[in-house]
């Protein structure tokens, strides 16, 4: 497989933190890799140093076969970045922020208008172009903030979590761009703290923890590990809990667990065990007030991988 | 929303076009401008206080020390716009500190440009605060009784080689901005500095009047050269010798601040 980029054995110490204790990405060219993991799992780190910003203390990392630290300026001109924290100025215009980024592209001062207007356009903000991006709302500004980093056509971007902090309606949107730069062949390295982002958009998925990869696999791999959907029932009536339980237990042949007061959950296997235990609730006449199937948490992959919970760590 | 994917209009090229950092360093000169022009209430350091400075100067103190609150206004002045514009530059190290902590100074790390360029572009775009300055003063020392005994030409000598001087200091400015971790910090040491070099003159007062040690300082301190140059050329009097000096301290302060400013952000992470 052609690799669009590739990281192996980095290591970044800050002081006495070890951000990064040997770890290995890749991604072929045109696929999505999914970096998941907790706050201060290295993620950030990580893609500082793909993007040429930091550089390892040990281990190596390319671009398209072109080194991050020797031959950083020549990678450059192949990745797209939108960092965690908003990389655009707030003072200046949408337009005028991507122009400059065209400017210091190289390209002349008409093609880096056109190619501004024309990401303006398809990133929904044609309108709000001609103001100060510090008006914009949330979604835009992290909307703009990708159409940032797409400026120069990068054969790979890095997303460091574009969706954490956006309402889900904003989070389709990013979804849906995220999406469309796949079918033209763009490589994305996308890191995030949830399983159902990285199960929609990527094609392989590497989970790691303090500093290292402690899974790695596509979305239905790293399913069978951690269990796939799970059932999440409150009934209405407490008293009828137990034969609530009764009832996912027979489904799933799991003993389900209560996350919650009131609450119980088992992973499933089958795709139609959820529409038998709406039947099973139906007919024994238990109402819910609450009803779901998804994906386990980000807390609760790490409890199956690791045995451990995701501890609250200081956010970078 | 909807997608549309369209067809390249554009194309990057693949291979830098020659003079990049010239062209960066400009296009990065107009986003501080821009930046500078949106929030004008920056540009209160340098047209505010300088007036304030020369009111009270003149009019509290200029009888007390030179007998005539006219004349001494002649002498003041000039001193007096070296001294703003070299406060002026402080904000370029200021800012610079505040910009950099944000994610946009991350792009500009992750674009194939010289890693100077957003210094060197921020350096330049805040040329206009030295410009607004500079209007601002002599506009309001007209109003008061100033008046430039010189030719136009020699006044604006006088103003674009106290321009160059900031310029050369505000490198060093840079370098403070980039070693500090909070803008409070800039400011603090800027001042620190700044104090000594523009005080340490014979801006409001004649260096007779000083003790010995003081006029040990005045004699040595670079900034008396560009003030006496600016008094020489506005006001007559010898001007080689001050405009030499300036010009050799304009460059030493360039030579070694610079590179020292552009190393210590590339240290930055
Ligand atoms: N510049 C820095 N200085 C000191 N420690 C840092 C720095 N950047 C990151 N760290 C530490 O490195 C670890 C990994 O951080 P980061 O890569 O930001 O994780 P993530 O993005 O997954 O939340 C954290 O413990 C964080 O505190
Ligand atoms: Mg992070």
């Amino acid at each position: 497989m052609n690799l669009a980029f590739e990281a192996e054995g980095l290591v970044k110490r800050f002081g006495k933190t070890t951000a990064l204790a040997g770890i290995d990405l890749a991604a072929g060219q045109g696929t999505v890799l999914g970096v998941l993991g907790p706050n201060g799992a290295g993620k950030t780190t990580a893609v500082r140093i793909l993007a040429t910003l930091l550089r390892p203390d040990a281990g190596r990392a390319a671009v398209r076969g072109v080194d991050v630290v020797k031959d950083a300026g020549r990678v450059r001109r192949m990745i797209g970045l939108t960092g965690q924290y908003a990389s655009v100025d707030e003072d200046l215009t949408g337009m005028e922020n991507l122009v400059l980024i065209g400017m210091l592209l190289d390209l002349c001062r008409v093609d880096a208008k056109a190619r501004a207007a024309e990401l303006l356009k398809e990133f929904g903000l044609a309108e709000a172009g001609s103001r100060p991006a510090k008006t914009y709302s949330g979604g835009m500004r992290r909307r703009l903030d990708l159409a940032a980093s797409l400026v120069g056509r990068p054969d790979v971007i890095y997303l460091d979590e574009p969706t954490t902090g956006l309402d889900p309606a904003k989070r389709d949107d990013v979804w849906n761009i995220i999406r469309s730069l796949v079918t033209d062949g763009v490589t994305v390295l996308l890191t995030t703290q949830y399983l159902e982002e990285a199960d929609a958009l990527a094609d392989d998925i590497s989970v790691i923890d303090h500093g290292k990869v402690i899974a790695h696999g596509s979305p239905a791999e790293l399913k069978q590990v951690v269990g796939g959907q799970t059932i999440l029932v409150r009934p209405t009536d407490p008293a009828r809990l137990a034969d609530a339980t009764a009832i996912l237990a027979a489904v799933s042949g799991r003993e389900p667990e209560s996350p919650a007061r009131g609450v119980i959950a088992v992973p499933v296997d089958d795709d139609t065990a959820f529409t038998t235990v709406v039947g099973r609730l139906d007919r024994e006449g238990i109402g819910v007030t609450e009803l779901s199937l998804r994906l386990p948490s980000l807390d609760e992959v790490f409890f199956t991988l690791t045995g451990r919970h995701t501890v609250e760590e200081t956010a970078a | 929303m909807t997608l549309t994917v369209t067809r390249p209009t554009t194309t990057v090229p693949e291979n830098p076009r020659p003079f990049g950092f010239v062209r960066h360093s400009l296009a990065l000169a107009r986003r501080s401008l821009i930046k500078t022009l949106r929030t004008p209430e920056q540009l209160l350091d340098v047209t505010l206080q300088p007036v304030i400075f020369v009111v009270v100067y003149v009019f509290l103190l200029g009888g007390a020390i030179s007998g005539s609150t006219h004349d001494y206004l002649q002498l003041l002045l000039p001193a007096i716009m070296v001294q703003t514009v070299m406060f002026g530059g402080m904000a370029t190290g200021v800012n610079l500190n505040t910009d950099i902590g944000k994610g946009v100074f991350d792009r500009f790390r992750s674009l194939p440009i010289a890693r100077s360029a957003p210094l060197v572009g921020s350096v330049l775009g805040d040329l206009i605060r030295y410009v607004v300055a500079i209007v601002s003063l002599l506009g309001f020392g007209y109003a008061i009784g100033f008046r430039i005994q010189t030719d136009p030409l020699s006044a604006l000598a006088a103003c674009l080689l106290t321009i160059l001087f900031a310029f050369s200091v505000s490198w060093a400015f840079v370098f403070i901005g980039m070693l500090m971790r909070q803008p409070g910090g800039v400011q603090g040491v800027a001042f620190l500095v700044l104090f000594p070099l523009t005080f340490g003159t014979s801006m409001v007062a004649p260096k007779e009047s000083m003790p010995g040690w003081l006029q040990a300082w005045v004699n040595v301190n670079p900034v008396s050269h560009v003030m006496d140059a600016a008094r020489g050329l506005m006001l007559g009097g010898p001007v080689a010798g001050p405009v030499g000096w300036t010009l050799l301290w304009s460059a030493a302060f360039i030579v070694v601040f610079a590179p020292l400013a552009v190393r210590a952000y590339r240290l930055r992470v």
